[in-house]
């Protein structure tokens, strides 16, 4: 049997792989699968626009798992009915002043230097292809394949599929303990029980570095990183968005983004705070969400407000995830994918299965080892 | 790396191998930040303590520098003298350290320093037994005072914080390396080496920089940059620059041309 422990996207979505493959697979949640940062995050599949200066390592796999969208997102569709609204209409990054201007024309050398597909737009080109958008932009990028997927809806049919796949879903089950014995992980001890597994996998995201018995050297240097959001409610027969607009941040929320979601939720993101495992929704938050938010897009203020939450991000310390082999025999690590969960599922789900059945890491996979950080 | 110039930087007693005074903020990641720490050869390292839990299960950037970098919290984010007040002993608290980089800001969109506020929780906090480290204006009368309240350094800014501007008003700070014996920081502006090399040049004792570092586009490189910038630039100020001349003076004497 192989275990996974946590039922976010990336366990989820390995568990169904490996059930596919024929494996006899159990996936161990600390509370409700899916329901953390997966749950929390926007749904964004932007390699290009979310890129970062120094963290270019990470494009390649996240371009690969981006391509790899469209086709993972049909099958799960296939496989369980449910229709995890993919949307391509595109991001566009906007500036609102003279300031965000240059650090807009930034970005776009940065962009082309890496030969990103994307378009640069004028004010007004802005405003014709989203005319709700500030009077006061001043230009923008288009990244016409940065797409968007509903990760809630993924969350649940991930959930669908992996049950109909024959996996066995243990929620609001804590782990006690990964067990080893001669170097080698054999169980787990959950519920006063000690549960003998052949492989396990460790994708419990903010969590994974914390579960008592992982060898001291197999740790992942993973952290939580607060984010608050919101969902306003859009006018159903007025959409004031079909893109995902990315626009410029202030203290706390680094960059704010919008997200039109097709049953009409309008989703602010986000905060960037570290607070540990603290997920309390605050006054600063959600006022430089707003505030931010309403800069970009003045309408906003009639609309009702739908929910605010907070997630943690699994934050490796480079912000790229942990992928591969642990060092340690029977344990294979998934996790740390900061902001990037929902946008790497698929190429997480594959390259972990291929790594579990054939015990080859992929060149895809293989800049992203625990090993990396062990450094001289 | 070791130091090639004469004298070293001492603040508060404590004596430094670099002049550099690093920040912790804003890198694309905690690894990058690490890295170019490193290359930097800073041996102080600010950090934000408020909005910040100290509890990152051993990857929080304290668990991460702890030991290996001398900490010096900040007040950023404090618009009163009573508010820095307050998050200086909460830094005292947290981090074991009585050294302060004292920020009070008086406006939101430009950064700039508050004077009166400043000199206000200077006063307050030098009699609390803190090593102060002022940011202020590049104001020759508001940096004597800070001098005159026993604040340890006094950081005049070359530029608003984060803008990269560069060193705005260089015979400020000239008057102010006249007028002052503390040491003197540049803490603000900084946007490039050359930039930090022209505030060592006028005879300033470290600088003050986070954003030219961690938004560049290599911050390791950058960090390095930062380094050597510094250290050319205090050799420049301990070596003597020549007098400036509208005319060309040949640096071969004419005298003695074989005459043809």
């Amino acid at each position: 049997m192989i275990a996974i422990i946590g039922g976010g996207i990336c366990g989820l979505a390995i568990g169904w792989r490996l059930a596919q493959e024929g494996f006899s697979v159990t996936i161990v949640d600390k509370g409700k699968a899916g329901m953390e940062a997966s749950w929390a995050a926007a749904g964004m599949l932007a390699p290009l626009i979310e890129a970062e200066h120094a963290e270019e390592m990470l494009l390649p796999l996240a371009i690969e798992s981006r391509k790899r969208w469209p086709q993972f997102a049909a099958e799960l569709e296939n496989f369980t009915g449910i229709n995890v609204d993919y949307r391509t209409e595109g991001t566009l990054q906007i500036a609102l002043h003279r300031d965000d201007q240059e650090a807009l024309e930034h970005r776009y050398s940065f962009f082309k230097k890496n030969n990103f597909e994307i378009e640069k737009l004028s004010g007004s080109q802005v405003k014709a292809l989203q005319p709700h958008l500030s009077h006061n932009v001043t230009g923008g990028i288009l990244s016409p394949e940065d797409h968007q997927v509903d990760n809630r809806l993924v969350v649940s049919a991930l959930l669908k599929a992996f049950k109909k796949a024959g996996g066995i879903l243990h929620e609001n089950t804590e782990v006690d303990e990964i067990c080893t014995n001669n170097g080698r992980v054999n169980g787990i001890c959950m519920g006063g029980e000690k549960v003998v597994v052949e492989h396990l996998v460790l994708s419990a995201g903010a969590w994974s570095r914390n579960i008592p018995g992982i060898p001291k050297d197999a740790r992942p240097p993973v952290r939580p990183l607060k984010g608050q959001m919101l969902a306003l409610e859009m006018p159903s027969k007025m959409p004031l968005l079909d893109h995902v607009i990315w626009g410029p941040g202030n203290a706390i929320v680094s960059n704010i983004y919008l997200v039109p979601k097709s049953d009409g939720r309008l989703i602010i993101g986000a905060t960037v705070e570290e607070m540990g495992y603290d997920t309390r929704i605050t006054c600063g938050g959600l006022f430089e969400l707003l505030r931010a938010g309403w800069e970009v897009l003045p309408s906003i203020y009639d609309l009702p407000v739908l929910s605010s939450w907070a997630g943690l991000r699994p934050a490796s310390r480079d912000d790229a995830p942990i992928l591969g082999p642990s060092g340690v025999d029977g344990l294979t690590i998934a996790t740390g994918h900061h902001r990037n969960g929902i946008l790497l599922a698929p190429i997480t789900a594959s390259e972990i299965t291929a790594y579990i059945t054939n015990q080859k890491v992929s060149p895809l996979i293989k800049p992203f080892q625990l090993n990396r950080f062990q450094k001289p | 790396m070791e130091q090639t110039t004469d004298q070293k930087l001492s603040i508060a007693g404590k004596t430094l191998n670099s002049r550099l005074l690093i920040g912790t903020s804003l890198y694309p990641n905690q690894q990058v930040m690490m890295d170019a720490l490193a290359a930097s050869g800073a041996e102080i390292v600010t950090v934000a303590v408020r909005r910040v839990s100290l509890d990152g299960g051993g990857e929080s950037v304290f668990d991460l520098l702890k030991g290996k970098y001398h900490f010096l919290p900040n007040t950023a984010g404090c618009f009163t003298a009573s508010d820095a007040v307050f998050t200086a002993e909460l830094a005292r608290e947290a981090l074991e350290t009585n050294w302060i980089k004292l920020e009070v800001i008086g406006d939101d969109e430009t950064l700039f320093p508050d004077v009166e506020q400043l000199l206000l929780a200077s006063e307050e906090l030098v009699k609390k037994d803190f090593v102060v480290l002022a940011y202020c204006n590049d104001d020759p009368i508001s940096c004597k005072k800070l001098e005159d309240l026993g604040c340890a350094a006094v950081m005049p800014l070359g530029a608003p914080i984060g803008s990269g501007m560069g060193i705005r008003n260089p015979y400020n700070l000239q008057i102010i390396r006249e007028q002052c014996s503390v040491p003197l920081i540049v803490d603000a502006g900084v946007g490039t080496a050359s930039d930090a090399a022209q505030a060592m040049e006028i005879g300033m004792d470290g600088i003050l920089l986070n954003s030219a570092v961690a938004g560049a586009r290599d911050p390791v490189r950058m960090a390095k940059a930062m380094r050597l910038g510094i250290e050319s630039g205090r050799l420049a100020f301990e070596a003597g620059r020549i007098p400036r001349k509208l005319y060309a003076s040949s640096s071969t004497s004419l005298n003695g041309m074989i005459d043809l």
